[in-house]
């Protein structure tokens, strides 16, 4: 144990994801022996991302306005929804430069285990955009693990009545691994040769 | 024992730290382990896929000093795949291994009998002979018979007088006579209690013949029965569906 203020920089650091007791001992001694100016701008940046970014009203990607870059670029086809289950996959996805269509980002996964059901994520507002019938075609983008699986499969069934093609990523992708560790040219191949659900 | 081989169940995953993964499983000899998968979330890991809930998988394990590292895993069957295509099927088997990791409870204390009864189970699940509700309701009733928590169907739970009573009271430990029923006691359907029964015993012949008005009713029933006997909840009970 550090004095004070040392001890609760490891404690506050330790509670970030991915950052065990080591690490956050490292970083804080890290942060103690940088320049002044460097910590200064490391605050600024924490302190602005709570305070200007938001989630945006339409896909729930992460947004400086109350709609995404995306959601307000004219350019995007209109007909087209990827469906992914955080904002950091569409980032891995607008890198392959494949999809030209716009997103919608479910916040998680179902994961009965963790209490995590469909009630849970963005599915409700999903179900509303595509009221309108502009809409023909959806990709179903969760990561290719069994929670993902299981949510593409909940989807599946939910939107089978609207008559869309409901569109599953290529098998390319190994299972069991996260979306955003895919590297570009796997995961533009999944996009190309993506399959119709048939539930 | 630093390096040991066993064959377990995958119960459940969690995330660690960048691209790791800490795995509960239910083995064979070991009982409950929780170990951790190196690596296993990048997508080109070729254990990743292995190490993913309801797999059953011959494992190579490293004893650590608080967690033991899973060293080499192969697939012996990956009933996920055939779970996670159908939900009712999905949301039932969540239910099965939460049950086992919460029944089993301690770890490394040699669990067969609750191994062998998961594995069956699954088997059974993956299979679609069944409704998945009437799989998972039997898994438990069963699994907490084997941890020495058999609800009484055939006599008083109190007094032990045989029969066939009219009344179910959870904290007493099943059917209860009148003389014993305590206040708030269940009184079920005659049909709905040989059900229990009949799943208790496995005879499937007669609990695929049942009504869907029972099954709600027996389902009921034995979840608030394991919920009496669980510290902890099954949080993935509320998820479950209906085939
Ligand atoms: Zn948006
Ligand atoms: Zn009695």
């Amino acid at each position: 144990m550090y004095e004070g203020a040392v001890q609760n920089l490891i404690d506050e650091l330790g509670r970030l994801p991915g950052v065990g007791p080591k690490s956050a001992q490292r970083i804080a001694f890290h942060l103690l022996s940088a320049e002044t100016a460097d910590v200064k701008r490391l605050v600024g940046a924490l302190v602005e991302v709570k305070e200007r970014v938001r989630f945006c009203s339409v896909c729930g990607n992460v947004a400086e306005e109350s709609e995404c870059r995306i959601c307000r670029d004219p350019r995007r086809d209109t007909s087209v929804i990827c469906v992914v289950e955080e904002s950091k996959d569409v980032v891995a996805i607008e890198r392959t430069r494949e999809f030209r269509g716009r997103y919608h980002v479910l916040g998680g996964a179902i994961s009965p285990i963790e209490g995590v059901g469909p009630d849970d994520l963005r599915i409700k507002e999903l179900m509303t955009r595509l009221a309108d019938g502009q809409v023909t075609e959806l990709i179903l983008a969760t990561d290719p693990n069994l929670e993902g699986e299981a949510t593409a499969t909940y989807l599946a069934r939910l939107l089978k009545p609207l008559g869309l093609r409901v569109t599953r990523l290529a098998s390319g992708l190994p299972v069991g691994g996260d979306l955003e560790y895919a590297d570009e040219v796997t995961l533009g191949r999944a996009f190309e040769g993506r399959r119709s659900l048939d539930f | 024992m630093s390096l040991y081989r066993d064959e377990g169940i995958v119960l459940r995953t969690q995330k660690l730290g960048e691209a790791d993964r800490i795995v509960t499983l239910l083995t064979r000899r070991t009982g409950l382990v929780r170990a951790v998968g190196k690596g296993v979330r990048r997508t080109k890991s070729r254990f990743g896929a292995r190490l993913e809930p309801f797999s059953h998988v011959d494992l190579q394990l490293h004893t650590g000093r608080t967690l033991d590292i899973v060293t080499q895993a192969d697939t012996l069957h990956a009933y996920g795949g055939p779970l996670v295509a159908d939900y009712p099927r999905y949301t039932a088997g969540t239910a099965m291994l939460e049950t086992a990791e919460k029944i089993v409870i301690v770890e490394k204390d040699p669990a067969l009998r609750q191994f062998l009864l998961l594995l069956g189970g699954l088997r059974t699940l993956a299979g679609g002979g069944h409704d998945p509700r009437l799989v998972l309701d039997a898994y438990m009733l069963r699994s907490l018979a084997v941890a020495g928590y058999a609800p009484a169907l055939e006599e008083c739970a109190r007094c032990g007088s045989q029969g066939t009573h009219r009344n179910f009271a959870v904290h007493a430990g099943g059917m209860v006579c009148t003389v014993c029923r305590p206040a708030g006691s269940a009184t079920p359907a005659p049909a709905v209690v040989a059900l229990m029964l009949a799943l208790l015993r496995g005879d499937w012949e007669h609990a695929d013949a049942s009504t869907e008005r029972d099954r709600g009713q027996c389902s009921g029933l034995v979840a608030a029965y394991l919920q009496w006997h669980l510290e902890n909840g099954i949080r993935s009970l509320r998820l479950v569906e209906r085939a």
